[in-house]
């Protein structure tokens, strides 16, 4: 395959980006997103030029690492991550735009690499939640019904890549704020502390300057691991409930 | 957002119920129109009810249009530099536009119907025309563009609706589930069809004829 690819640069925080195109030939339909931009970086490098920043890390979409948004989607046209995307899903002599995600709370380093430490921050801010240390317990000494078990392990998916608020026409993160709310909400383990958590969580979140909500559902179309958009429903249960000082 | 827009859908649907009497002809049409603003009588004035209802209405009108404005800054704000190859932001173009839409429609139906009651059909004009509900009703939706501006706005109204049922559900937390979630879905739609259907028949009655 042959591509044309618009690529950001951006040298560092305070420089100004622009779209540069490049050429890459005979691309094969079996190389990974990823690895069809290390043998661009391989052509510039040889050219002594600046090779491209892009993030990544394992590989197999479990990390969360990696994420560009492909001509206007956020890791690209398949519901997977941009490193478990393959060439295979574009077309031969396609023009390709590849931007980093897009919010101000997500400050772009260098070329396609964003500082995602809002989400580490709102992470944060959620705090601990009181488990005994100790030998570990036998697995069914605490029943979780199946429902919620199935639940809570759907939310636990999110691998914070922050697809959700790239594609979100708000710049919201509530979508991976809602996956970790949930995730704890629905099991025993997290009930004590569970609405000083979300107010906090939330609190940390508009504070990182992401959008407002408005359920428009673009972050679970855009999310590798399918995140349904119930979990912002969840938050604003627990938010409501917590407000209402049932703390 | 969420509570005072469902305000308006319960408005909405009230006003739909009144506007199909029109079918039942003239009589009960004003009849019904009369009986709005002596409902409550006498523990009420005269058209008491009608201006707890409007009150309601504008208090719930500045709110849905405050919290609705402040999102859309927050918006611009949290993404300054926009995608060059972005659709993203056109996902919410249709409700916010399509709500400014519904704006400048309301303030042209209120001058239109409430408070100037223009008569814009060259054929039917004067005080026994404005201060007769019915024959103003009809005299309007006789006139084509009219019909046109008002088949637009219940568009706008249908696209908004869809979207704002759903997502106040959502934002009030009642989707906690993938069946509630589908049930909220559904509802939008089945009420922007409901609403929008049901106000167009009126007037669509008026231009084919059925009502005279
Ligand atoms: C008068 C002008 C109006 C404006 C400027 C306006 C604007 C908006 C905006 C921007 C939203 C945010 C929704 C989003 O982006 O997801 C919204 C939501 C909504 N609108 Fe309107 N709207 C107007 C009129 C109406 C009317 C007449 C109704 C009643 C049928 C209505 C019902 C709703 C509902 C139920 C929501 C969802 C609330 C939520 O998600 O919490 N709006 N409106
Ligand atoms: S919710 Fe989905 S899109 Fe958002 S950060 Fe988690 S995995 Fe990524
Ligand atoms: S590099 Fe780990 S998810 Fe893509």
């Amino acid at each position: 395959m042959n591509l044309t690819l618009r690529i950001w640069r951006q040298a560092g925080p305070r420089h100004q980006g622009e779209l540069r195109t490049y050429k890459v030939k005979d691309i094969s339909p079996d190389m990974s997103f990823l690895e069809m931009l290390d043998v661009l970086n391989e052509q510039l490098n040889a050219a002594g030029e600046e090779p491209i920043a892009f993030d990544s890390d394992c590989r197999e979409g479990i990390c969360g690492t990696c994420g560009l948004m492909i001509s206007g989607e956020a890791h690209g046209p398949e519901k997977t991550t941009t490193c478990q995307l393959h060439m295979r899903s574009f077309s031969d002599g396609e023009v390709i735009t590849i931007e980093p995600w897009r919010a101000n709370a997500f400050p772009v380093i260098k070329d396609l690499v964003v500082d995602r430490g809002a989400f580490d921050r709102i992470i944060q801010a959620g705090g601990y939640i009181s488990v005994n240390t100790g030998s570990a317990p036998d697995a069914h000494a605490t029943p979780v019904p199946k429902r919620n078990a199935d639940r809570a392990f759907q939310a636990a998916e999110c691998i914070q890549c922050g697809a959700c608020v790239a594609a979100c026409p708000n710049a919201s993160a509530m979508l991976f704020l809602g996956s970790k709310v949930t995730h704890l909400a629905e099991l025993p383990q997290g009930q004590p502390e569970r609405m000083a958590r979300v107010v906090k969580m939330v609190d940390q979140h508009d504070a990182e300057g992401f959008g407002g909500c408005t359920n428009v559902g673009a972050c679970s179309q855009a999310c590798p691991k399918g995140i349904p958009q119930d979990v912002i429903s969840t938050l604003n249960f627990d938010l409501r409930t917590a407000l209402r000082g049932n703390r | 957002m969420a509570v005072t827009g469902l305000v308006f859908v319960g408005y909405l649907l009230l006003h739909m119920y009144g506007n199909l009497k029109a079918l039942s002809g003239e009589q009960a049409f004003n009849v019904y129109a009369e009986h709005l603003r002596t409902f409550g009588e006498p523990i009420l004035p005269y058209g008491g009810l009608l201006w707890i209802v409007r009150v309601v209405l504008i208090v719930s009108l500045v709110g849905h249009g405050h919290a609705a404005f402040a999102l859309w800054a927050r918006a611009g704000n949290a993404r300054r530099t926009k995608y060059a190859a972005g659709k993203a932001a056109l996902r919410t173009a249709w409700m916010r536009w399509g709500g400014v839409f519904l704006l400048l429609f309301l303030v042209w139906h209120l001058l239109h119907f409430t408070v100037v009651k223009i008569s814009p059909n060259p054929d039917a004009t004067g005080p026994d025309v404005v201060n007769n509900p019915h024959r103003l009703l009809v005299a309007s939706f006789q006139v084509w563009w009219m019909t046109l501006i008002y088949v637009l706005a219940m568009i706008a109204l249908a696209l908004h609706l869809s979207h704002g049922v759903f997502s106040a559900m959502q934002t009030l937390g009642w989707t906690n589930s993938a069946a509630s979630y589908r049930r909220a879905k559904l509802l939008g739609h089945a009420s922007a069809v409901v609403i929008a259907g049901g106000f167009l028949i009126p007037p669509l009655a008026i231009v084919f004829g059925l009502i005279q």
